[in-house]
């Protein structure tokens, strides 16, 4: 089974893909240069100490971003 | 015969500046682009016996005009025309690299790969097959080691190859499906047609930068035509509108899609080999699993941003020293060589000092830039922004904010030129200038010996408490100012942090030395030149006008008096004591009547309210030369001659018996001295990297005000409840 969840909710060590990126302008550029486009598979590597910002796993190399703005990405993952 | 001149570009962390290193050496030159803060690095090699100016274009991950960086290579690329780029590309991260190549080849911009970094890919169990990603590109791909050298040989050789082939580029041709391509092609002809901009741009890319709005290309387009700009917009919207009901998608990030498609095509067909999970965790990823963990990690953060502040300030300090004896000793030979004087008081106190003053701190920024290098090159730079983060945040600071906060006083006895000049990591304009603006509020070791002075004479028996609520005022004083500028001055969103925490590295040795004697360098040359000129100023107005003839006739006539009353004159201490006096007295007299004094005696019309009168308006002023001044210049003031800063024991005790001081008055200076107008090194400084003096002025005035505004609330507050 599959689902969408967003970004922020996901847990440590969850895998899943890329289903859509709500963002425009110089936040969604950013995160699209970084390789985060519909259909990348991410896998969420830790979180900073306040919990914020989230890191992860892409096409072989270290992401980083903040909840807000991971609030963006809806990722589908297995249930 | 004319130089070739070749540009170097790719992605951060691709080991770029390390190509660069190998390639130039120490034949390197570093400037800013025009009228931006942005580095312009040059350099030059030599291949048979051809010379080669070689320009590193700054790191970037895409060439939008989002940032100033991406901004400033792209104008390079099409206005400079270099013969050839080098795109350095991280062989260990060979997809995302690509998305900047791509965007070259879109441009038409003629390129060869620099497949960097193959041993550490070899070492993740990717194996890239070069000729065939060379075929499948249609350009030239030479495999490279940079912190090695390898590979440098072949690149001079196919930069030699495809300079003299002189081959036209044809920019490069992706699909970005059937409605972009459609929309693609109707307005390329247009622009083909109209001959729109095609002086500088291929005209398909001025189309493909239309449906991404690109403000620059927009902006350059309404300039030139703005009737056909109107179209090509028109057409934008209606593929935006169609985009957005068929697929919920925006022509941006369906251009994107296609760019990362189209170069996963490419990495098909043997060309790229990979042998090992790429998901399972690598050293890098081991190591970070201890050094940002939730409880280590910050831990180990501040013991490594001590260390690093302890190491550069203590043993920054001998060199310190040594640079000051050595100023000293010219003093002294001055002293004996030059007759007494004008000419003699300007070499000394104004060439001297201000020459010394700025080379003193030579030592500490290149200590302070070896770590910072070390700290940044090694990737744990990345790793503090993305644990701090989320505190700066709050403020409108970044998460790397925090190095030059440290570097600056945050743990007190800093200093804020490194500071300002440590703001160099931070690739968020907003959040930067903020933090350049702020750290001056921070307890540098010149305002250290001011504070003891007051604490020593006031609040003798709680110092080191005193220090510490010192030291918590400048931090929170500077955070809230930094919230208020930003919400005011340098209103805006946040830069996104979407950030690479690239994998840990060992510094080169190499690269560490070019990086700290870049920036020693550029602090001489700079600050070197203005600071003399004010130091000579305000030697000027320390010094004139001089004392009339009659008031200094006065003392000359104190002495003799003196002289004759007790004759046999050299061996008398108690003599020699009582001319001192008469001299120091003079000196205050002196002072007084110098524009500096005039100008504290004026302002005790306004400083009273602060409760500060002519004496420390005028050390105040001096302190604008460097804060430590301010010791000293009271010192005179109270007729004590010259003070040295650190034993300023019999000046503590004259303040604390002087008419007109109590703790109250004490407190209100030392609030004042620590937010008021940065020293004239750090205005340089703040000039220079904000880019602009007006920055530069902004610090002095806003600074002095707030400083005057908070001290007169502390006393007038603490005097109505009978401080």
């Amino acid at each position: 089974m599959k689902k969408k969840i967003s970004l922020r909710n996901m847990r440590i060590n969850q895998t899943g893909q890329v289903a859509s990126i709500k963002a425009n302008g110089e936040l969604g550029r950013r995160i699209r240069d970084m390789g985060l486009v519909t259909g990348a598979k991410i896998t969420v590597q830790g979180r900073a100490p306040l919990n914020d910002p989230v890191s992860l796993r892409i096409m072989g190399f270290t992401l980083t971003l903040r909840n807000n703005e991971a609030d963006f990405i809806t990722i589908e993952v297995d249930e | 015969m004319a130089e070739t001149v070749i540009a170097l570009a790719g992605n951060p962390n691709s080991g770029k500046t390390t190509l660069f290193n190998a390639f130039t050496g120490s034949h390197q030159h570093v400037g800013n682009y025009p009228g931006v803060t942005v580095e312009k690095k040059e350099g030059y090699y030599s291949h048979n016996s051809r010379q080669y100016k070689i320009v590193d274009l700054p790191g970037t991950y895409s060439m939008t005009a989002y940032s100033m960086e991406e901004l400033v290579a792209r104008d390079y690329l099409v206005n400079e025309k270099p013969a050839l780029v080098i795109n350095i590309v991280d062989a260990a991260n060979l997809e995302r690299n690509l998305y900047l190549s791509v965007q070259f080849m879109e441009m038409g911009v003629p390129i060869l790969i620099a497949l960097n970094m193959i041993d550490v890919a070899k070492n993740r169990g990717i194996m890239i097959d070069t000729q065939a990603l060379s075929d499948i590109m249609g350009l030239p791909v030479v495999p490279t080691i940079a912190r090695r050298g390898e590979g440098r040989e072949d690149l001079s050789r196919v930069v030699e190859r495809m300079i003299d082939k002189q081959s036209q580029t044809v920019p490069l041709n992706i699909s970005y499906g059937s409605d972009v391509d459609q929309a693609l092609d109707e307005m390329e002809k247009l622009i083909t047609v109209a001959n729109f901009l095609t002086d500088l741009y291929p005209p398909r890319w001025t189309a493909l930068k239309y449906l991404e709005s690109d403000e620059q290309i927009i902006t350059i387009g309404r300039q030139t035509d703005s009737e056909l700009s109107r179209n090509l917009e028109d057409k934008r919207r209606r593929l935006t509108h169609h985009l957005e009901n068929t697929m919920d998608l925006h022509p941006e990030e369906v251009i994107a899609d296609h760019r990362y498609g189209f170069i996963r095509s490419l990495l098909v067909k043997n060309v790229v080999t990979i042998e090992k999970d790429q998901d399972r965790l690598f050293l890098s990823d081991r190591i970070d699993k201890v050094l940002t963990n939730r409880f280590a990690g910050p831990l180990i953060m501040a013991a490594v941003l001590f260390g690093l502040y302890h190491i550069t300030f203590t043993y920054s300090e001998y060199p310190v020293q040594w640079l000051n004896s050595f100023f000293g000793w010219l003093s002294s030979l001055v002293d004996v060589f030059v007759p007494d004087g004008l000419v003699k008081s300007m070499i000394v106190s104004g060439v001297i000092d201000g020459v010394g003053g700025v080379l003193g701190f030579v030592p500490l920024i290149m200590f302070m830039f070896f770590g910072i290098s070390f700290l940044e090159d090694s990737g744990y730079m990345a790793r503090v922004a993305y644990m701090l983060d989320r505190v700066f945040r709050i403020f409108g600071l970044h998460g790397t904010s925090v190095m030059a906060f440290i570097v600056s006083g945050g743990i007190a006895g800093g200093c804020a030129v490194p500071g300002i000049m440590a703001t160099r990591t931070l690739r968020s304009p907003k959040e930067r200038l903020a933090t350049i603006l702020t750290v001056p509020f921070m307890n540098c070791g010149a305002k250290l010996p001011v504070f003891a002075l007051l604490t020593a004479a006031f609040f003798s028996n709680n110092q080191a408490m005193v220090m510490f609520i010192i030291t918590i005022g400048a931090w929170v004083g500077a955070l809230l100012v930094a919230k208020l500028l930003r919400s005011t001055v340098i209103r805006g969103e946040p830069t996104p942090f979407v950030m690479e925490l690239p994998p840990y590295r060992l510094p080169t040795f190499k690269g560490l030395c070019i990086h700290t004697w870049e920036r020693t360098w550029q602090y001489i040359k700079k600050a070197g030149t203005v600071i003399l000129g004010i130091s000579i100023i305000l030697w000027a107005l320390m010094t004139f006008p001089n004392l009339p003839q009659s008031e200094t006739g006065q003392f000359e006539s104190q002495r003799k008096t003196l002289q004759i009353e007790a004759p046999e004159a050299t061996g008398n201490p108690g003599l020699q004591e009582q001319l001192a006096l008469i001299d120091a007295a003079e000196a205050e007299s002196a002072l007084r009547y110098s524009f500096a004094g005039r100008i504290g005696t004026r302002l005790e019309y306004i400083s009273q309210w602060a409760g500060f009168d002519w004496r420390t308006n005028i050390a105040l002023v001096g302190g604008f030369a460097a804060k430590e001044v301010v010791v000293s210049t009271l010192g005179t003031a109270y007729s004590l001659g010259e003070v040295a800063p650190e034993k300023s024991g019999s000046l503590a005790d004259q303040l604390a018996a002087a008419p007109g001081w109590r703790p109250l008055t004490a407190v209100a200076l030392i609030i004042f001295t620590m937010f008021y107008a940065p020293c004239s090194v750090s205005v340089v400084c703040i000039a220079k990297e904000a880019g602009s003096w007006k920055w530069g002025a902004f610090s002095m005035i806003f600074n002095t005000s707030l400083a005057f505004c908070l001290s007169v609330i502390v006393y007038q507050i603490g005097t109505m409840v009978g401080l």
